[in-house]
């Protein structure tokens, strides 16, 4: 056992994730100590409603994220559609118009690989219901990295199909949860000085 | 414990790219240093697994003794969109707002900044001949890519593209038929050639250039994103001089001018899209 701490987690999330996310953010509280960066597959011209309404019906603070934005404990990000999001090594928020990655943008590998080279074995990253294979390869690279990783139990997700490919491709994750224990999980791992055992 | 005087600061891939941007900056004049490094890394990875070279040092020789390979290399680093009239209410706001405007002139200049591959210079061209001023107009198309400017003035996309591009032609306010603005042969839409008259496409670097020319409208859109606080700063000092009082400032629906000097200069024209009108 030793003492691990982290500093960031990236979400990635498709079909069923308005659901998903609500009920995974209602469980932590406004003053969660890290910041968590979600990437939701949506239609190109959805704008910035998911994030008002999971800001709407949660305690914790959730935004659309904006380029170049130093991240901040205890926010949640949003990333906008049709772009995608890459995080810095400097802790802070990037755009990118590059072409569609596994027919998405944004790409939740996207997300994930570049959040692996910034935060290394400090991030946490989490894979939920969808209906597709992005994220897969990214959590491969978070691990790789010495990330955190927990897929959500494909019989809690509304699709099944991306957790699954998720757990193909990392058949050594750290968790596999069921929806509703995600978050007292995030919480005992981001609590100052927990334990874990790897 | 080591007693050597190593840094360890900067992992050994971050020296490698810092050598590579320099590398390519003293050898063909291009200058990436002031990217977003994320992206860029992306990009350079990419073209690593690609190109099967066996590292970034191994890319740094290559692209030294390779112009062929420093080509490949360009062009991996450039940004491509893939479809016209992308984020049709910006060019509903353009059709609406803007082009009434510089309607009233006599003749209306317009520069495309970062045009990559053209579907925007074509999507504007295609609202300039609807409303019935195109051949008042001069439009400037530039890039730093000389690859990606050779198809811009092509004016030959996918036609898998089409469909998407007609989607967003028809929710940015076009009430026409889109079709009438290209050919359809084999597996490419050719666009009609009375669009490509009056566009000027030329070799333009943002980053290591000047000003352009004198204009009425510049569209810069998603190119800011791809550089860091400096740079945009830089970049946005020469768009605005290169702007009439009353010109207008088009960029991407999440960049900013706000950090910048010119904040100033300007003031909110849309509501919805970032388009500025210079005071």
């Amino acid at each position: 056992m030793r003492e691990r701490h982290f500093s960031c987690i990236v979400i990635g999330v498709s079909a069923g994730g308005l659901k998903a996310l609500t009920s995974l953010f209602k469980s932590l509280p406004a003053d969660f100590p890290v910041p968590t960066v979600v990437v939701q597959h949506e239609k190109a011209d959805s704008g910035d409603l998911l994030a008002e309404i999971l800001d709407h019906r949660t305690a914790l603070s959730v935004r659309t994220a904006e380029e170049k934005e130093k991240l901040k404990d205890g926010v949640v990000y949003i990333c906008p559609a049709d772009y995608h999001l890459l995080i810095e090594e400097d802790k802070t928020l990037s755009l990118s118009v590059e072409p569609k990655v596994n027919f998405a943008r944004p790409s939740i590998d996207v997300l994930f690989e570049t959040a692996a080279i910034a935060y290394g074995k400090e991030l946490i990253a989490i894979i939920l219901t969808g209906a597709s294979s992005d994220g897969a390869m990214g959590l491969m690279k978070v691990m790789e990295h010495g990330g955190y990783s927990i897929i959500q139990d494909s019989a809690t997700a509304y699709s099944s199909y991306m957790p699954e490919a998720a757990l193909r491709a990392c058949p050594d994750v750290d968790d596999i949860l069921p929806l509703q224990e995600i978050p007292s999980r995030l919480i005992s791992l981001c609590r100052k000085g927990s334990f874990c055992d790897r | 414990m080591s007693f050597s005087a190593e840094n360890t600061d900067i992992s050994n891939e971050n020296l490698e790219i810092n050598l590579l941007i320099e590398a390519v900056r003293e050898k063909y004049g291009y200058d990436f240093s002031g990217y977003s490094r994320a992206s860029l890394k992306r990009r350079i990875k990419k073209t690593l697994n690609e190109s099967h070279s066996t590292s970034i040092s191994g890319m740094i020789h290559r692209l030294i003794y390779e112009k062929e390979f420093f080509d490949l290399l360009l062009l991996d680093l450039s940004i491509n969109v893939t479809e016209m009239f992308r984020d049709p209410l910006f060019f509903r706001e353009i059709r609406e707002k803007v082009i009434p405007v510089l309607s009233k002139q006599s003749s209306i200049k317009i520069w495309h900044a970062g045009c990559s591959t053209g579907e925007e210079v074509y999507s504007m061209a295609i609202l300039l001949k609807e409303a019935g001023i195109y051949n008042r107009c001069q439009i400037f198309a530039t890039d730093f890519n000389e690859v990606v400017l050779a198809k811009a003035k092509q004016g030959i996309f996918p036609i898998s593209n089409i469909k998407e591009s007609t989607k967003n032609y028809q929710k940015s306010g076009g009430t026409g038929s889109f079709t009438e603005w290209y050919t359809a042969k084999y597996d490419f839409a050719i666009v009609e050639s009375s669009l490509q008259k009056n566009i000027l496409f030329a070799d333009h670097n943002l980053v290591t250039d000047g000003v352009f020319s004198e204009v009425d409208l510049v569209m810069c859109r998603n190119v800011l994103i791809y550089f860091d606080r400096p740079l945009q700063n830089r970049v946005l000092r020469l768009l605005s001089d290169s702007l009439s009082i009353g010109g207008f400032l088009a960029i991407g629906s999440k960049e900013s001018i706000h950090f910048s000097g010119i904040t100033g200069e300007f003031e909110k024209f849309s509501h919805t899209r970032k388009i500025f009108r210079k005071k």
